[in-house]
């Protein structure tokens, strides 16, 4: 029990941030296929910018930088600003088509 | 301690990820986004990082997902109908999603399995003073070019969402 | 300076001013230029030959450029005049000249009048250049040249689908022949490592027999279709669809003895090469039986005049032959003298008859032309070997020759010289006695095209005296010594006279006769008068399958088949493929979506492989 504790005291490996992140990622991907409605789609792709963000800290915790906050920072920033032109893209489709669904929106077909 | 925390709110951030993907209505997925933004802020001051974490809370939660909410609202979005599936991507894509999965974990057990653990502490170099420090000296470029991004986003973004004017 | 340049040159000039003016300008002009530049070319052959001094001694020589210059291999565009270039000089410039004169009135109504004189003052450089070249590659530059000027006038009615088809046969026949002159050339630079005249002549006693035949004999092949031998005369008779100045030009006195001179020129070889002599006499004595025979039954005057050429080439070809090369050289000239005349008087008689050129439409034209008819008389005796005439001595010369090579061949040649007779004269008689079966009204023809025609006359009766050829080369080709045997001559003569009897036997005192033999000889006769229907056979065996060959395997089965299928197919090919990848261009962002992750996954298989299999390597 001693070593249970010891080892509990030991910390988390970062390898079960990186696995967490991966299944973030990996989750955002499987809702990013399976939904239908584009502001939902949106959604997912906001996590999986959360997932990677988690890796980026993990890692520079691991090298005991500063670089991977950085790049954190730089990473929500873009989100940020593309969240907004994204939104603002959602709404002018919808005010052209009626329609949230992203299988409607087809025009480039073949 | 640390693994305590670790598995609740990681916990946290899978299910409400979870439940982005398999809610119906999007205002549930916001919401559940909210959740997962919150939960690895935390995380975020497991690792250390506590300027990263706040700006997590107040741009991402606080700008981002009201944004988005706000969208749904705008729009009026119903709740997803039961309609048409493509099958591309559900039977070529949940299957690549999984041998993703597989791999990355494969390869994180692989390449960092000894790799050094976190503990709450170890790492003091994530505090607003050394970000900042770093941010207007070595990546003094990127800093300014960002700005420049934010504002062709707020113009991009105006262009787009405004009514024509007759 | 003797300035050798100039005799090929001044024609080349004419052929450039009148080629590029000519439609601007005036007819007087024309003929200024046309004419002028061949006389004052004859002019400085004339002047070279006075001052030139002993030509067998001291050859004239002129080197102008190294044309060709390949490791130890030289060809120089050289000029070079000995005696033998001197008689055909003569022979180019003079009959050119007064056939020139000729054509100014014979074409006065022709349209493309400037187009003419060009073409016939390019025929004449090239004729010169033939001449005048030291060397194979230079005679060969002439050789295709003329070739080339024999397919743009033989075409020069254009309009007419008979003239520009006889204009191809010419062409692609003489091709055949030139293909064996060229494999000839390529010998002689394998062998000899040069194409010098004099360097070739002085290797030839050493090299081998089977070469030196070999290439005799690609020579042959290649004089064979100049000069309208078997089997490549068929496009000489096809050749009369030109205007009569070309078929006495070139048909006649210089394109077609070309493969006589050339073979002359190349004696060193041919006397090396006793089995292709032989050919070369077989093959010119059984062109001038086969020629002579079908002279006999034709009834268009020119065309009867180019078998009788063919026949003419054939014992000039006996004569080199046999090894009386200076025999065949003096046949060449006196042959230049009255079949120049004999197709120059044709155009006459065709000018009188306002474009008839069948006999049977012909007769009594000796009151309405009497000078025509006179002169034409002149070269009639000259070709049937009346003697003292100058067909009597050069034919003379050759039967003597081959008597003394193979007595078989003499009786042959002497059977054919009746024949000649024959022929000649049976045109004679029917175009000029009797009453007149045509339409319109005959008239003589103008000074302009009288006068070449009584110098002509005048070169037909007296030239055996004025030029004894033998006797001119006897450096060159020395004369065999011994008497001559007078009764080889005087039979030749009998039979020539026999054969002026019967012709006018039969076509003036007992005109039913002709009719009534053809029928009797009823098939013979038809083979006969159908040129044994050569042209068929060469057309079924030889063209026709050519032909026919060509469109299945390589028009159809080859071009459009293979090569427009390769590229048709690329691009066939290249859209269904395209058709097969646009499927991806599902305009579905989902499955857009799809094909990320499963490149996403694909890009980890490979880092993750790489990265282990660096890893394990640098473990190791």
């Amino acid at each position: 029990m001693p070593e249970a504790l010891q080892a509990l005291n030991n910390g988390v490996p970062i390898s079960w941030y990186l696995v967490l992140s991966a299944l973030l990622f990996a989750l955002g991907v499987a809702g990013f296929l399976l939904r239908r409605n584009i502001i939902t789609v949106f959604m997912c792709i906001e996590l999986m910018l959360n997932a990677v963000n988690l890796s980026f800290v993990a890692f520079s915790n691991q090298h005991k930088q500063v670089a991977g906050h950085i790049f954190t920072f730089f990473v929500m920033v873009v989100a940020a600003a593309e969240a907004a032109v994204g939104l603002a893209i959602i709404l002018t489709v919808f005010k052209n088509r009626a329609t949230l669904n992203i299988d409607e929106i087809s025009s480039l077909k073949n | 301690m640390d693994i305590f925390f670790f598995l609740v709110f990681a916990a946290i951030a899978l299910i409400s990820a979870v439940n982005v993907v398999l809610q119906r209505h999007p205002i549930a997925s916001a919401l559940s986004l909210i959740g997962v933004m919150g939960s690895i802020a935390v995380l975020y001051l497991l690792l250390g990082a506590e300027f990263i974490a706040m700006a997590q809370i107040i741009v991402y939660a606080g700008a981002v997902m009201v944004l988005f909410i706000f969208v749904i609202m705008l729009l009026n979005a119903g709740a997803e109908e039961r309609r048409g599936r493509s099958w591309t991507s559900q039977l070529l894509g949940i299957p690549a999603l999984l041998a993703f999965v597989a791999l990355i974990v494969y390869f994180v057990q692989r390449g960092f399995a000894d790799a050094g653990n976190v503990k709450f502490g170890n790492f003091t170099g994530g505090s607003a003073q050394s970000v900042g420090y770093a941010l207007f000296t070595a990546y003094l470029l990127p800093f300014e070019v960002t700005s420049v991004l934010i504002l062709v986003a707020i113009v991009g973004a105006i262009v787009l969402a405004r009514k024509e004017m007759d | 300076m003797l300035h050798l340049w100039l005799i090929p040159a001044l024609p080349l000039l004419g052929f450039l001013i009148n080629g590029i003016f000519g439609r601007k300008l005036p007819k007087s002009v024309i003929n200024l230029i046309a004419v002028g530049s061949v006389v004052l070319s004859f002019a400085w052959v004339l002047q070279i030959f006075m001052t030139a001094g002993d030509l067998a001694a001291k050859p004239l020589h002129a080197h102008y450029f190294t044309w060709i210059r390949s490791g130890e291999f030289r060809v120089g565009w050289d000029f070079a005049i000995d005696k033998l270039t001197m008689i055909m000089l003569f022979v180019v410039t003079g009959i050119g000249s007064l056939i020139h004169i000729y054509a100014t009135g014979y074409m006065a109504d022709e349209e493309g009048y400037y187009r003419f004189f060009a073409y016939l003052n390019l025929f004449m450089f090239f004729m010169l250049t033939l001449v005048l070249g030291a060397n194979y590659l230079i005679m060969f530059v002439g050789w295709e040249g003329v070739g080339l000027c024999s397919y743009l006038l033989i075409g020069f009615y254009f309009v007419k689908k008979s003239a520009t088809t006889a204009g191809n046969k010419a062409f692609i026949v003489n091709r055949i022949g030139d293909f064996g002159f060229s494999l000839a050339i390529f010998l002689i630079v394998v062998n000899f490592g040069t194409l010098d005249f004099t360097r070739v002549f002085s290797a030839a006693a050493g090299k081998p027999v089977g070469t030196l035949t070999a290439i005799a004999l690609l020579l042959l092949l290649g004089a064979c279709g100049k000069s309208a031998q078997i089997p490549l005369y068929v496009w000489l008779p096809d050749a009369m669809e030109g205007p009569t100045p070309v078929s006495a030009l070139i048909h006649a006195a210089t394109m077609v003895t070309a493969g006589v001179y050339m073979c002359t020129r190349s004696a060193a070889i041919f006397t090396h090469a006793p089995a292709a002599m032989e050919t070369v006499a077989i093959i010119g004595l059984a062109t001038a039986v086969f020629a002579a025979t079908i002279g006999l039954t034709q009834y268009d005057i020119k065309k009867v005049f180019a078998y009788s050429t063919v026949s003419q080439l054939g014992y000039m070809f006996l004569g080199v032959g046999v090894g009386a090369f200076s025999a065949g050289i003096w046949h060449l000239v006196t042959h230049a003298f009255f079949k120049a005349l004999l197709f120059l008087g044709a155009g006459s008689v065709i000018h009188a008859c306002h474009g008839e050129q069948d006999m049977r439409h012909m007769g009594g034209l000796k009151k309405y032309a009497p000078w025509t008819c006179g002169t034409l008389a002149c070269a009639s005796l000259a070709i049937s070997g009346f003697p003292f005439t100058s067909g009597y001595f050069s034919k003379d010369a050759i039967l003597g020759a081959a008597y003394g090579y193979a007595p078989w061949m003499y009786w042959v040649g002497v059977i054919t010289a009746g024949m000649t007779a024959f022929y000649v004269w049976r045109a004679f008689w029917m175009t000029f006695y009797g009453d007149y079966k045509g339409h319109g009204h005959p008239h003589e023809s103008s000074w302009s095209m009288l006068g070449p025609l009584v110098v002509l006359a005048v070169l037909s009766i007296a030239g055996g005296f004025l030029f004894n050829v033998p006797k001119i080369l006897d450096s060159m080709f020395p004369i065999a010594e011994g008497a001559e045997n007078m009764n080889l001559t005087y039979i030749s003569v009998a039979f020539g006279l026999i054969g002026i009897a019967l012709s006018y036997y039969m076509y003036v005192v007992n005109t039913q006769l002709p009719e009534r033999i053809a029928a009797s000889l009823g098939g013979l006769y038809t083979l006969v008068y159908n040129k044994y229907f050569v042209d068929e056979l060469y057309d079924a065996t030889i063209v026709n399958p050519m032909i026919t060959g060509s469109t299945t395997v390589l028009w159809h089965g080859m071009d459009q088949g293979v090569i427009d299928g390769i590229v048709n197919g690329v691009g066939t090919e290249s859209k269904s493929i395209g058709g097969v990848l646009k499927q991806m261009q599902s305009g579905n962002i989902r499955s857009y979506a799809t094909w990320v992750v499963l490149g996403a996954v694909a890009l980890l298989i490979v880092m993750g492989v790489t990265a282990i299999g660096f890893a394990a390597g640098v473990g190791k």
